[in-house]
């Protein structure tokens, strides 16, 4: 280690959960990995680690994207440092039964292999707490209805990059509509040339600026599905 | 300041098509100030579209072009055309916008018709240069490929290599060109350093390479559109 070099070890948690914040910032892989570990060695359980460590890290870097700080170079070098430490804390999630605040399928619409930001919306959804399944780029409306019907999900997200392919999630929302199960489902899309006109236009509940609004957005649906279930919305 | 490759341009006309900076592309005729339409342009069209007039004669149809750097922030579009048009439109008996869709989602039609302004077809430069219908059928076919103009050949480094951060960051490729298989390179012009530079791009970026000299496309209709209003204006 050199002299300006951190020692990871000798931070305390605060101090550590800060540099973790600046190391995600910074897109440091390798340093999140280690300190994701040096928490979970200290007794932090890996929930902990996921939502004070990363997810509260990537937030910032969304404001910063959001206000024109970052950019999309800097926010994939971030989100693949969080992926390092989401690599370490996955199986530990499972198996320690971390809150599940819901579920949502995910995919970009066909005719469009553009997921830079499906991609961070899944890791964005996943450290609050959702489950995501990913199916993936150039989806035809028979992928979604087959996800639907498999996965249960309380949530379907579209994302298109294309002013070309973004209609497409129209023909998702009618096919669900035919098959009488549109109101079943919260449906949220994105993209780059989508807006909130647009979102409305083709049926959808939500559109989603970004992957942090995504996440807040998600969050508060099911708030209100919970509520309208009568249950309690809050993880255990 | 430079006259661009190949053009032949009347004394007075201003060209920059740098994309260092904001400065704004412009082309004006002030030899007898006849010029009664403009086309705005982007600036990812600059060159060609005052190559085309030039060998066109048209000297009747003036251009000002936005910074092609826009497209890096699409949502400005339509705000940065529909100022350029209310800034113009005293001045001209027809105004022709020379964007595509441009990724702004229809938020750049919107702007156009209140302005009652025209814009050429298409959702973006590829499109209309490749034409709309064989752009459909290639990407219809097969929607992993990465297409690059004479335009984006030329600025490849800056606009790709740098503007994707891929000079600091090289391990993003997957992340950007991971869904891709090939380049295609949809050439204005016959000109065999840029197709060697767009393969080089195509084997730096690891995709496949294909060319296919497509010319100006539905531009030049487009281009005819405006220069003979300007004419019976």
């Amino acid at each position: 280690m050199s002299d300006d070099e951190i020692d990871l070890k000798a931070l305390s948690d605060d101090d550590l959960v800060g540099q973790m914040h600046d190391d995600l910032y910074d897109g440091l892989k390798d340093e999140i990995a280690e300190a994701v570990m040096i928490l979970l060695d200290r007794g932090w359980e890996p929930y902990k680690v996921l939502t004070v460590a990363l997810v509260e890290g990537m937030r910032i870097v969304g404001i910063d994207f959001r206000d024109g700080i970052l950019f999309v170079p800097e926010v994939l070098q971030s989100a693949n440092a969080m992926k390092g430490g989401m690599t370490i804390l996955r199986p530990l999630l499972a198996e320690t039964g971390a809150p599940r605040v819901g579920k949502m399928v995910i995919g970009t619409v066909k005719g469009d292999i553009h997921d830079i930001g499906k991609n961070l919306v899944t890791m964005m959804m996943e450290g609050a707490g959702f489950e995501v399944i990913d199916i993936g780029i150039n989806n035809p409306v028979e992928n979604y209805l087959a996800a639907i019907e498999e996965h249960q999900p309380d949530i379907l997200g579209m994302s298109a990059l294309l002013t070309t392919t973004m209609p497409y999630m129209k023909v998702v929302v009618e096919a669900m509509k035919e098959k009488g199960i549109r109101d079943d489902y919260v449906v949220m899309v994105g993209g780059a040339p989508l807006n909130e006109e647009f979102a409305m236009a083709v049926g959808a509940d939500a559109y989603c600026a970004d992957a942090a609004v995504t996440v807040d957005m998600a969050q508060e649906i099911m708030k209100r599905r919970h509520n309208q279930r009568g249950a309690d919305p809050r993880p255990a | 300041m430079s006259g661009g490759e190949g053009a032949v341009m009347a004394p007075t006309t201003q060209i920059d098509l740098s994309i260092d900076d904001d400065a704004e592309f412009k082309a004006e005729l002030k030899s007898d100030g006849a010029a009664r339409a403009l086309v705005i342009a982007c600036g990812a069209l600059a060159r060609e579209i005052v190559d085309f007039r030039a060998m066109n004669d048209f000297i009747h149809l003036d251009i000002t072009c936005l910074p092609a750097k826009l497209h890096n922030r699409p949502q400005l579009i339509p705000q940065a055309v529909g100022d350029k048009i209310r800034a113009n439109k005293g001045k001209y008996h027809s105004i022709y916008v020379a964007y595509g869709d441009c990724g702004t989602g229809g938020t750049l039609d919107k702007v156009l018709e209140e302005e009652g302004v025209d814009r050429i077809g298409g959702p973006h430069c590829y499109a209309f240069y490749t034409g709309q219908s064989a752009f459909e059928a290639i990407t219809d076919d097969d929607p992993t490929s990465f297409f690059l103009t004479d335009y984006m050949v030329r600025h490849f480094d800056r606009l790709i290599i740098e503007g994707l951060g891929l000079d600091r960051f090289p391990e993003l490729r997957d992340d950007y060109f991971g869904n891709y298989t090939n380049v295609i390179y949809i050439a204005q012009t016959r000109d065999a350093d840029l197709e060697a530079k767009a393969e080089a791009a195509a084997e730096r970026l690891g995709l496949g390479y294909i060319y296919r000299h497509v010319g100006f496309g539905e531009l030049e209709a487009f281009l005819e559109t405006a220069a003979a209003s300007s004419d019976k204006g």
